[in-house]
């Protein structure tokens, strides 16, 4: 750590895990009602465990986005933060709003916590991943205009890297594009179509700024090779996630009223959007084959490889498996889609935090280059816990979408939903018990941070 | 990658590609806008319908059903459950009316939201509109 002020990514790392472990939680509660129906009803029904599941994500990403940027920032433009107390202001008002909001998820009922935010007024809650109370929403954005402030002031005072305008860009995407959840016309057609340049616009577009510079920021740090290399790599890499991923819209438009030509349009952007996630495996496998130093923090080169492969499998290649309209037609709205969520959130996004926090928390926590080779063994096992559990949850997901595709939407004779629910539960047992070994995996990642052992030097 | 191809050239294909990109995106989206009433049949939308979807919103239906493919999983796809009800809105009532405030023993189960008659009535319109929307033919089936 070069600059005192990186140290406060740690809180937004810390809050991000924290996170990470409750959203896990509710995603093996949630998983366990797909087959013992009445679990836990009515006390937390289905839908609220849902939305602390994907809040709690969305959130915890959040948190190590900002984390991410305040190590990385400061370190590129070479000078110190520009201000480290509004990052720690921002980052309690932020923890308070997220732990307000589950906690209103989990007290009350939601017509109720609705009422009482005064829904009436500005209504944006009841969309998907978009449930937040408005006045959860404005205060995202006010958290986030103060985080581009901070990070943008420090930028215009320092060096002006490639990587640091490429994270800013993305940075600024997420806000600009966040100001959408605002707008909820009464038209559920509008509604929908609007609600995409959120979602998609997120996590198809400008998160892969993101995840990009954050990426190529890591390696750098990690194999040495010249800045000049990287960059170029970097620009390659999102021109083409951009060029692909705005017309790629598309593939959410087939079937929500939208003319037809999205059908033509979204296939064929959308099928070339693997092309990006397959380039920055070859980027980190490339840079690392080509190292100029062996860095000692083997784990934090283990998640970046790891980025690599999984971003391309969950976001490229699971992608592509549906977004076809001829196939899309008949997997939309199924397993399949949720199987590809799973893989490609994992392993774009949540893999690319946990690189950043492998590569800057032992630094911030004052080691010389890395944590002991007993702390990384045991990082190291919890990476291949998390991801090959998340390739299993993946493939029993997948296995359920397509007998469900076939007997509610293929066959024949279509069944009911849940006549088909009853006949995939095998599957949703499954993975289940993936889903324990994702938790083993993380409770293993969190006791990696306690384990002490002998330094090993830069 | 080779030295002809620098890392200025890369900049330009990214910005210049975005840029282009964005805008045609822009374009068509425009174009979808004006295409859009006829689809969507607007001229339908009853402060009935409006009230409905507020419901919908304020119960996070979303939470559990698809609505047109879009949403959760784990109960059934609503945007044709007008059709699947028989064209029947009294039916679309009567099944949200009659969900069991405790659930069902080892089954999923609605939630009994309580709902007045107004906001009942409400849902079905809003449900029966949605119903109406030219979505493409989708879904394949009466199943959802």
């Amino acid at each position: 750590m070069k600059y005192e002020s990186q140290s406060v990514a740690k809180l937004y790392f810390i809050a991000a895990i924290a996170l990470f472990v409750a959203q896990i939680l509710f995603g093996l509660i949630m998983g366990l009602q797909y087959v013992i129906g009445d679990f836990l009803f009515p006390e937390i029904p289905f839908n609220v465990a849902r939305m602390v599941h994907t809040n709690t994500l969305i959130v915890w990403l959040l948190f190590g986005f900002m984390g991410s940027a305040y190590y990385l920032v400061p370190e590129e433009a070479e000078t110190e933060l520009h201000s480290e107390k509004l990052a720690v202001v921002l980052f309690w008002v932020f923890l308070g709003a997220a732990a307000a909001t589950v906690a209103g998820y989990l007290l009350v009922s939601y017509s109720t916590l609705a009422e009482a935010t005064g829904n009436e007024l500005l209504p944006t809650m009841g969309r998907e991943f978009l449930e937040q109370p408005t006045i959860t929403k404005i205060g995202i954005v006010v958290v986030v205009l103060g985080f581009l402030f901070n990070i943008g002031m420090t930028i215009l005072k320092g060096r002006k890297t490639t990587i640091n305008l490429v994270l800013l860009l993305g940075l600024v995407g997420l806000a600009v594009f966040f100001l959408f959840s605002f707008y909820n016309p009464e038209n559920l057609v509008l509604d929908k179509f609007f609600w995409w340049w959120v979602v998609h616009l997120w996590v198809e577009g400008v998160w892969e700024l993101i995840l990009g510079a954050i990426l190529a920021f890591v390696l750098i740090k990690v194999t040495g090779v010249d800045r000049e290399v990287i960059e170029k790599w970097l620009y390659v890499i999102i021109a083409m996630a951009l060029i692909t991923g705005i017309l790629g819209t598309g593939h959410h438009f087939y079937f929500i009223g939208a003319p037809e030509y999205w059908q033509t349009i979204g296939s064929i952007f959308s099928a070339m959007e693997p092309i990006p996630f397959f380039m920055m495996t070859l980027f980190a496998f490339n840079m690392v084959n080509r190292r100029r130093r062996d860095h000692p923090n083997k784990a934090a080169v283990l998640w970046a490889l790891g980025t690599g492969v999984m971003a391309f499998l969950g976001a490229g290649v699971w992608g592509f498996l549906h977004t076809l309209a001829p196939v899309n037609y008949y997997t939309h709205g199924t397993q399949i889609t949720a199987a590809h969520g799973h893989m490609a959130f994992y392993g774009a996004y949540v893999m690319i935090v946990i690189t950043m926090i492998s590569y800057a928390m032992p630094l911030i926590r004052g080691r010389a280059a890395c944590n002991s080779e007993k702390s990384q063994v045991m990082e190291m096992w919890s990476f291949w816990l998390m991801t090959v559990s998340m390739v299993f949850i993946t493939l029993f997901l997948t296995g359920a979408g397509i007998l469900q595709v076939w007997l509610q939407r293929y066959s024949d004779a279509p069944q009911a939903f849940m006549a088909v629910q009853d006949q995939i539960s095998i599957f949703y047992w499954m993975r289940e018990v993936a889903g324990v070994i994702f938790l083993i995996g993380l409770v293993l990642y969190i006791m990696s941070f306690f384990v002490k052992g002998e330094e090993v030097s830069a | 990658m080779s030295s002809v191809f620098t890392k200025s050239t890369a900049r330009n294909i990214f910005y210049g590609g975005s840029v282009f990109f964005f805008l045609l995106f822009l374009g068509l989206t425009m174009d979808t806008m004006g295409k859009l009433p006829k689809r969507d049949h607007r001229e339908n939308i009853t402060p009935q319908v409006v009230l409905g979807k507020k419901v919908w919103e304020d119960n996070n239906c979303i939470g559990c059903h698809t609505l047109m493919g879009e949403g959760a999983y784990f109960a059934p796809e609503l945007g044709n459950v007008y059709n699947r009800f028989g064209e029947s809105k009294e039916a679309i009532i009567a099944f949200i009316k009659s969900r069991p405030a405790e659930g069902i023993p080892g089954r999923r189960s609605m939630p009994q939201f309580n709902l007045s008659d107004e906001e009942l009535d409400a849902m079905a319109e809003f449900l029966k509109w949605t119903s109406e929307i030219d979505d493409a033919n989708w879904p394949p089936n009466i199943q959802g």
